[in-house]
């Protein structure tokens, strides 16, 4: 039995991979030898290159998850894609927040001279990463797929309500950290420090998009993997039946590898594999 | 609703009655940790005073954790998540009754505690209205975060170590707005404990509204 090949990558793909690593080396470029220094921060301005656009990928990921999962709580969008695209936001959303809070740290120990304060946009930044790292273990800890689609979009529901507070937390508390800094009617970012931002935001953008869809890419060929791998070893195993029932030798105790090469002869026979709903 | 709620929340408390789980092991183990924080500061007074308001939450996270992780234990155990489910019972009248359940014993945890810190810590106890409305709504919080937290991980294998995990991000703001709110009550900070208690507020009736409405789908799948 040869299952159909999923390829890695195409060419949209790789498209896009190539231009988020141009995005980011023009952007690596502009910021360390083109963008001037700044007159308060000094060298250390060039963290806004990293930092605000790591931090809205954060953003962006726990809202894709939040936005898939509503689509699959709704009951006439139901389906898989969903949850696998509500997993592939919160893990990569899971990894740009913790960029967040590592360049966070760093840029702060320059700012206000520690690595941590307690500050409540830091504070909820650290609560959303927690959250997010419960949302990942509590889908690894169900195995039932429906199930674990159920009870993680209620989940990313409360981290997206997380994300909400966490932005608007310059806004409501007294903070250290900035606030607003684009999006303003008055930006406070000029010239080639703008550029450059802009830059980052596209760069760091498109290696989100790239990281997201291989990730759902990955959630795909995993289901794949547990449907056909069972199915394969279950054929393996009624096919061993057979050669003990006419050979008249033992059943065999072990059942062979899945997915590997060299199969029984008598899975020729066998039933056609059940694909996963895509 | 409310007559199922009721109903649970008795059975709940009636079953606490007779185990005694929560006087003989929570209650201890809340004291114990009083202990220990004081070992950790080295029984160093005026730190103690100025940070027993947030120990004093601490140590009701950690005790409030063990309480919601007996009060579904009592529901996996031979099977009676099954009889509560062909019960018909309203599933909300039954989130809200655990919940109740929950927080009447974690009213009496706290009022332990709050003995605890007075004598231990020598915190003395003023602006006892703010102390027990912020203790009240927060205690409702906690409840209803982990009684909806331990229904979604009633069923799971890993149970014991993903609850903490999760629950604790999620009680993390309460905790905050409940520490700030009786360091105000307890004159060590001078902002406004009644905005605290606003905060609070919103918490504890998000986290009811989520379980009155999630509890349903939770008690089916998992």
């Amino acid at each position: 039995m040869r299952s159909a090949r999923v390829p890695s990558s195409t060419r949209a793909t790789r498209a896009l991979g190539w231009s988020a690593l141009a995005a980011l080396a023009v952007t690596t470029w502009w910021g360390l030898w083109v963008s001037p220094p700044d007159v308060v921060q000094g060298q250390f301005v060039r963290m806004l290159y990293v930092h605000p656009a790591v931090a809205t990928m954060c953003y962006a990921g726990f809202g894709v998850c939040a936005l898939a999962s509503v689509a699959w709580l709704w009951p006439r969008l139901r389906s898989p894609r969903w949850d696998r695209l509500a997993v592939a936001g919160a893990e990569v959303g899971s990894v740009f927040c913790a960029a967040t809070l590592l360049t966070g740290s760093i840029w702060g120990r320059a700012s206000w001279g520690v690595w941590w304060t307690w500050d409540a946009r830091l504070t909820l930044t650290a609560i959303l990463f927690a959250l997010s790292l419960g949302y990942l273990a509590l889908r690894r800890a169900i195995d039932n797929p429906h199930s674990r689609a159920l009870v993680s979009s209620m989940v990313a529901l409360l981290m997206a309500l997380t994300v909400i507070v966490d932005h608007y937390a310059t806004d409501w508390f007294v903070t250290l950290h900035q606030g607003e800094t684009l999006l303003t009617p008055d930006p406070t970012v000029h010239g080639w420090q703008l550029a450059t931002m802009l830059v980052s935001f596209l760069g760091f953008g498109l290696l989100f998009a790239w990281m997201v869809v291989h990730r759902y890419r990955l959630e795909v060929l995993e289901e794949r993997y547990e449907t056909e791998g069972f199915a394969f070893a279950l054929q393996a195993r009624r096919a061993e039946s057979r050669d003990a029932g006419t050979s008249g030798r033992a059943l065999a105790p072990a059942v062979p590898a899945v997915g590997t090469a060299a199969a029984p002869a008598p899975l020729r026979a066998a039933p056609a594999v059940e694909v996963p709903v895509r | 609703m409310w007559r199922d709620a009721v109903l649970v929340a008795g059975k709940d408390l009636h079953i606490e009655g007779r185990a005694k789980v929560a006087l003989n092991q929570v209650g201890p183990y809340a004291v114990v940790v009083l202990l220990l924080f004081g070992f950790a500061f080295d029984q160093d007074r005026p730190l103690l005073v100025q940070a027993a308001p947030g120990l004093f939450w601490m140590a009701v996270l950690f005790s409030g954790l063990l309480a919601v992780q007996r009060s579904f234990t009592l529901e996996t155990a031979d099977g009676a998540v099954d009889g509560l489910r062909l019960s018909r019972l309203e599933p909300a009248g039954i989130f809200l009754g655990k919940a109740a359940a929950v927080g009447a014993q974690l009213l009496v945890l706290e009022a332990l505690l709050a003995a605890g810190i007075v004598v231990l810590f020598h915190s003395e106890l003023t602006g006892a209205a703010l102390l027990a409305a912020s203790a009240l709504v927060s205690t409702a919080g906690v409840s209803a975060a982990g009684v909806a937290y331990a229904a979604l991980s009633m069923g799971l294998r890993v149970r014991e170590t993903l609850l903490p995990l999760l629950l604790a991000p999620v009680l993390a703001p309460i905790v905050l707005a409940a520490t700030e709110a009786w360091r105000v009550a307890l004159g060590l900070s001078s902002g406004d404990g009644w905005r605290w208690l606003g905060l609070l507020g919103c918490f504890a009736a998000i986290y009811l509204a989520g379980g009155v409405l999630s509890f349903g789908a939770l008690m089916e799948e998992t």
